[in-house]
Formats: structure tokens, sequence, C-alpha cells
């Protein structure tokens, strides 16, 4: 069973987006070097950015579809984002960002979903704080949080690691293998990294000048890799 | 320290009445059209910006005889006004606020726009990933973070509309009770003999004013900041 169809095109200047791939459940690797257009595809998952051509659906869910005028705003698509630098509210406090994507959908306040991703993240003792007062990795730790309590049906993390230095990657990632374990959402995960990719991906889609090259198991990455960090 | 009369206790009731009005109705417009100058590219965006701006390099008394013109009883707008909602300008003190509201709009975009230029839009979209919609992400994410220029701009234009004189002199005239600021009581005392001592009270109450409208801003810009700085 695939949980993610994703068939579109997309000219960006000189740069042309062509990816076609289906993502089972788990945790779906967007592999390739910097500039091969992953970003561009989870932003049109998102809905954040507009495909040429295309169709993208999640279940039996047709998010976008060109031919037959299908273009769910982002607000609705009801998709996790974790960006590469976090983009917590600056003006609103930990507790208040954990808690946004309730409040904006009007749902009930939930105090079991907030314990759950509390202890899933171990992330109790920041819920007071302001977002300047977080590390980096605290910060993108927030960020998974928030995403998770908006009960998403797909979650996108986007380079969610990259701005954080080894040591600090080391503490994350462990909560991110549990993320897939235990939250039962699907997830979508871009990096340029398979040493990263390895511990926390179920399938790969290799993706290359706006191309993808490859889709297979986690076998796709390679030993070795330059990138190595763990 | 001193007395105020009742003339200027009044003058100075009305001045505070004037501007206060002037801002709180100036501010929705300033809101809209500066996030449209910050945000969006249409048509005649240069000639709106030109003529938000007009009333900062016109002489006062121009703008002030383009609305008598106008908004007068029989101006174009002013007649539309009177016959279907009421409302009067002229000779009024809704006429003064109404100019002064003019006179202080382009000082009151200024801020607005700058600070909704700064914000990262990237935040917005992350909003929008959280399930907000466009009027939720502008009211829980782009005004907020636009607070501080949202409070300059209201400072500024407050300040102008205390500070106003050519152009309302001009719509409204000077009418005790009715159209005569604080400015305009002092540009009277200082035309009659003997009015030197009551001008110099309604100068200090006017410097009063304005020092108390800057601390009060800044005491608000510094808690804004606080917040979104977290020191």
């Amino acid at each position: 069973m695939n949980v993610l169809a994703v068939e579109v095109e997309k000219q960006l200047g000189t740069f042309k987006l062509a990816v076609r791939f289906q993502a089972p459940g788990g945790a779906t690797a967007l592999f390739g070097p910097s500039g091969a257009g992953k970003t561009s595809v989870i932003n049109m998952i998102a809905g954040l950015l507009r495909p040429d051509h295309g169709r993208i659906a999640l279940d039996d869910i047709v998010l976008f579809d060109a031919s037959a005028g299908i273009d769910v705003p982002p607000h609705r698509r009801r998709i996790g984002y974790v960006f590469q630098d976090g983009r917590l509210f600056p003006h609103l406090s930990v507790r208040q960002n954990l808690d946004y994507g309730r409040r904006m959908s009007g749902h009930p306040r939930d105090a079991g979903a907030l314990d759950h991703v509390v202890d899933l993240l171990d992330i109790g003792h920041l819920l007071e704080r302001r977002p300047r007062m977080l590390s980096g990795g605290e910060r993108q730790r927030i960020a998974v949080g928030r995403a998770l309590l908006m009960r998403p049906r797909l979650l996108l993390l986007d380079e969610p690691l990259a701005a954080l230095d080894a040591a600090r990657k080391r503490e994350i990632l462990p909560y991110l293998v549990r993320l897939r374990d235990e939250a039962g959402v699907p997830i979508v995960y871009v990096s340029h990294i398979a040493a990263e990719l390895r511990h926390i991906a179920t399938h790969v889609v290799c993706l290359n000048a706006g191309h993808v090259i490859a889709t297979d198991g986690i076998d796709l990455l390679k030993e070795g890799d330059a990138d190595a960090f763990a | 320290m001193f007395d105020l009369t009742a003339e200027e206790w009044t003058a100075v009731e009305l001045s505070l009445r004037v501007s206060l009005v002037a801002t709180a109705f100036a501010l929705p417009f300033g809101i809209a059209i500066g996030w449209l100058l910050a945000r969006r590219k249409f048509w005649g965006k240069a000639l709106l910006d030109g003529l938000v701006h007009l009333p900062l390099v016109l002489p006062p008394v121009v703008t002030g005889c383009l609305l008598l013109i106008s908004f007068g009883r029989r101006g174009a707008i002013g007649a539309f006004l009177y016959d279907y909602f009421g409302l009067v300008f002229s000779f009024r003190w809704t006429g003064a606020a109404l100019s002064c509201g003019v006179m202080g709009f382009p000082l009151m975009i200024r801020p607005i726009r700058l600070s909704l230029e700064a914000i990262d839009r990237r935040l917005e979209d992350a909003a929008a990933t959280l399930g907000a919609n466009r009027a939720l992400v502008f009211f829980t994410v782009t005004l907020p973070l636009a607070l501080p220029g949202v409070i300059a701009g209201m400072l500024l234009c407050f300040a102008r509309a205390l500070g106003e004189f050519g152009a309302t002199i001009t719509f409204v005239s000077n009418i005790p009770g009715e159209t005569q600021t604080i400015s305009a009581a002092i540009y009277t005392l200082t035309q009659v003999p003997g009015g030197d001592a009551a001008a110099g009270r309604l100068v200090v109450v006017a410097i009063a004013l304005s020092l108390g409208a800057l601390l009060i801003s800044e005491w608000f810009a510094r808690r804004a900041a606080i917040r979104f700085h977290g020191e």
C-alpha cells in the first residue's frame, strides 16, 4: 500500500523539476545533493509551492490535481512540516507554539496528546520558555512536537538536523527514531546526508537535478558516505 | 502650579479627543494600506503610495482647502456622507479629526509598512501548514510581529494630530468648543493683548502631552521587544 503518491512538474527559472515517486508508510528518505529539488518537492506536498502539472495524493485524498483543477490550500492539508530552521513563532511561548495547530483548527484541548508528545520529545522543562532562549536542538524538538500536535496525516521533515553540530545531531536522532516507531504518522525525511538517513529511513527516493534516479530500500545509501557523522 | 481656565480645558479636552479619534480611525486604513504597499504588486501602486504621502509634502493649507472642497456640505464626498449617513464634517470637531487623521496618515503608514516588510514570511508559511487560514495567519502571526511598527505609527499619527494647525483651521475654522484645539487656541491667544500667560500655560500642556505620548509608546515598544527577543 502506498500512502503518498507524487507526480509533479515545475519549472523554476532554468531548473526543471519532474518528479514521480510513491512512498509507503514508515519513513521515506528524499535523498540527493543540494540543489536537487528536494525542498521544492516537499513544499509542493505541503501546498506552499504550486506545481505546473501533475497530481499529489495522500491515501485516497487528492491534494493537488492540475487537470482536475484541485489544489487544497496548505491550511486544509493537515500535513505537518518541520522546517530546517524550526520557524518557531518568536512572539509565543513554547507551550503556545505547541498549541498553535490545535487552536487554528479549533479542536478541543487534549491534555493527553500534549503529555504524550512532551514525553516523547522530552520537552516538559521547556514549556514556559521563549523560542529565543532555546538551543538549536531544543528548538527542533519543539518544531517536531508542534507539527505532531496538529495530528497530521503526514509529517515532512526538511533537513531537520542541518543547522545542528554533530553532538546535537546525536542528541536528536533517537527522538526521530522514536517518532517513526511510536507516533504512527508516515514521514518524508529530506536530507543529503546518507549516514543520517540510515538511522531513520525505511525507504529511499534518490533525487538528482530535478529527477528521481532511484527508489528502493535503505541499501541505496552506500556505506562510506563522505558526510558520515554518526 | 497653574490653573487652566474653563476655555483652556475645553481646548485641551478637544485636542485629546480629536487626536485620539483621528488615530483610532486612521489605524485600520493604515494597516490595510501599509499591508497593500508592503505585500502586493498592483497597477497604480506608485500612485497610491504618492497619494498617501501627499499631505506630508503639500502645504497644510492646500490639504485643508482640498478637504473643504471634497468634504464640505456641498463637496462631492461631503454631500454624499450627509445625504446617506447624516455625517457632517465642516465646522465640526469631526472635521478637525478628519483633517488631523489625513495629516497624520503618511506618518502612520511608514513604520507599519516597514515592520510588515521586515517580517519573515516563512513564519506565515509555517502557520499555514499548522492549519491557519489567511485571516488567522494575519491576526495571529503577521499583526503581532508588526506590533512595534503599529505602535510607532500610532504615536506619530497622534503627535502629528496634536500639532496639526494649518489644514484644520482651513477646513473647519477656529471655533471655541468645537474646532479650537490647543494649537488653534495658542495661535488665537498670541493675537490678542494680554494672552501671553494663557498661551504659555497651553504651551506647557502641549509639551506635557507630546512627551507623555512619546514615553508611553517607548514603553510599549520596549515591552514588545522583550516579548520577541527574550531580554
